[in-house]
């Protein structure tokens, strides 16, 4: 174990192998690794933004399901006015109509009773005849008492 | 195991021998001798392991992406994130340099020693096999690596020392701390034994376990059958020591150069 010109040449070796470390080596592996950091400290970032995003949109979405809940319940309100209204207007348009059909039932009532007024009379000179007739027991001449009978006709 | 006429003391030196290369006019009597020596050993496996694991670590970042990371990317961001945040718990300073210090420190170190945990005839009854008939294996059992690492860490941080404060502070820092300016020489020699100290213990601390690691191994090859029972519990406690190692070599370097770079 002598100490000899070797130990020049592992010196340099030594020298290499540091210039090596330090060009090639290290640099990009740190440069990796700095921008590896980078990424995931974005990528938390970018999860914390998410996570707030995401507490913004549930307060939007609460908010706009009351509203929607508010106008819901408002029209159906509407709904139920308009609907009693439609009601009420038909149930008038029905007592209307119904006073007319009553209206011209009775007129048509009156028609028939005068119709059968008019019947009546010409059948009771009938009656009053035959009757007369039996009555006599004998023909009594209709041409004879026509005059009569017209008369009576005309009382009733 | 020791093979055919080798006794167990030229086994034992003929694993800890390095593959040696010099010139044929620096030899003496056909051995090398002297400083303009190379342990090509030493010099190839630490070369190769490195250029593979921080190829491959080059080749991972190239490809590295922002999103999921898969397999290897998510296996060393884990690693070089434990020694980012080890850099960043003790040094305060701008420095670029520390970190990428750190990282090739403890990879550079761990897998040197992780050669520990091939067994020890491998290697080098493979090599002798095509040829080369010296090979130690592990690149951190020799002393010429870990002076290497550490006067290198020693010289960054000497520099360190001036860039963030300067000549004169620095020169201020050496001759007041810890005394004061009255007791000025004690001061300075207090700095430069505990300057030296700093990348004498710090390389020796990583040779010594390795080395030691490395001779219970070869110790262990020696027994024969017996090696079976004892190999394994070695080399799993072992896993716990490369490990230790390659962390306090690149924790201490992380502290020496926070100290570089704070005042007193």
């Amino acid at each position: 174990m002598s100490i000899n010109a070797t130990l020049i040449g592992q010196a340099i070796w030594f020298a290499v192998f540091i210039w090596i470390t330090m060009k090639y080596v290290w640099p990009p592996l740190q440069k990796a690794m700095a921008d590896r950091q980078q990424q995931i400290a974005d990528g938390l970032a970018a999860a914390e933004r998410g996570k707030h995003d995401l507490e913004l949109a549930e307060k939007r979405s609460v908010e706009a399901m009351r509203e929607a809940r508010e106008k819901a319940s408002e029209m159906v309100a509407a709904g139920d006015k308009r609907g009693s209204e439609i009601v009420e207007e038909a149930k008038a348009a029905a007592r209307v109509e119904a006073d007319k059909i009553v209206a011209a039932a009775k007129a048509e009532i009156e028609q028939e009773v005068e119709r059968a007024r008019a019947a009546l009379r010409e059948r009771v000179a009938e009656l009053a005849v035959s009757g007369a007739e039996r009555i006599l027991k004998r023909e009594v001449d209709a041409k004879a008492h026509a005059e009569m009978l017209a008369s009576l006709k005309q009382e009733l | 195991m020791a093979s055919g006429t080798l006794t167990a003391t030229e086994y034992i030196t003929h694993h800890l021998t390095n593959l040696k290369w010099c010139s044929e006019a620096a030899k003496v009597d056909g051995h090398c001798h002297g400083f303009w020596t190379l342990h090509l050993d030493t010099l190839l496996v630490s070369g190769i392991l490195g250029l593979v694991v921080f190829g491959f670590l080059a080749k991972i970042a190239s490809r590295a992406t922002a999103g999921v990371p898969s397999g290897w990317q998510n296996f060393f961001e884990l690693v070089l994130t434990f020694v980012d945040q080890q850099v960043k718990d003790t040094y305060h300073g701008k420095s670029k340099l520390i970190t990428p210090m750190a990282i090739t420190i403890f990879i550079w170190v761990f897998v040197m020693n992780a050669m520990d945990l091939v067994p020890v005839d491998f290697l080098p009854v493979t090599a002798s096999a095509v040829g080369v008939h010296y090979l130690k294996v592990v690149p951190t059992t020799d002393p010429n690596l870990t002076f290497a690492m550490s006067l290198t860490v020693f010289g960054i941080m000497i520099y360190m020392n001036f860039a963030v404060k300067g000549a004169s502070g620095f020169a201020h820092e050496v001759f007041t701390a810890p005394f004061g300016a009255k007791l000025a020489p004690v001061n300075l020699l207090f700095r430069i034994v505990e300057d030296i100290a700093k990348p004498i213990s710090l390389s020796l601390r990583l040779f010594g376990n390795m080395y030691a690691g490395e001779m219970v191994f070869i110790l262990i090859a020696l027994l024969g059958i017996w090696q079976l029972p004892l190999a394994l519990p070695w080399a799993l406690f072992h896993i716990l020591i490369i490990t230790l190692q390659a962390f306090v070599f690149m924790m201490l370097t992380i502290v020496y150069m926070s100290m570089a770079s704070e005042s007193h």
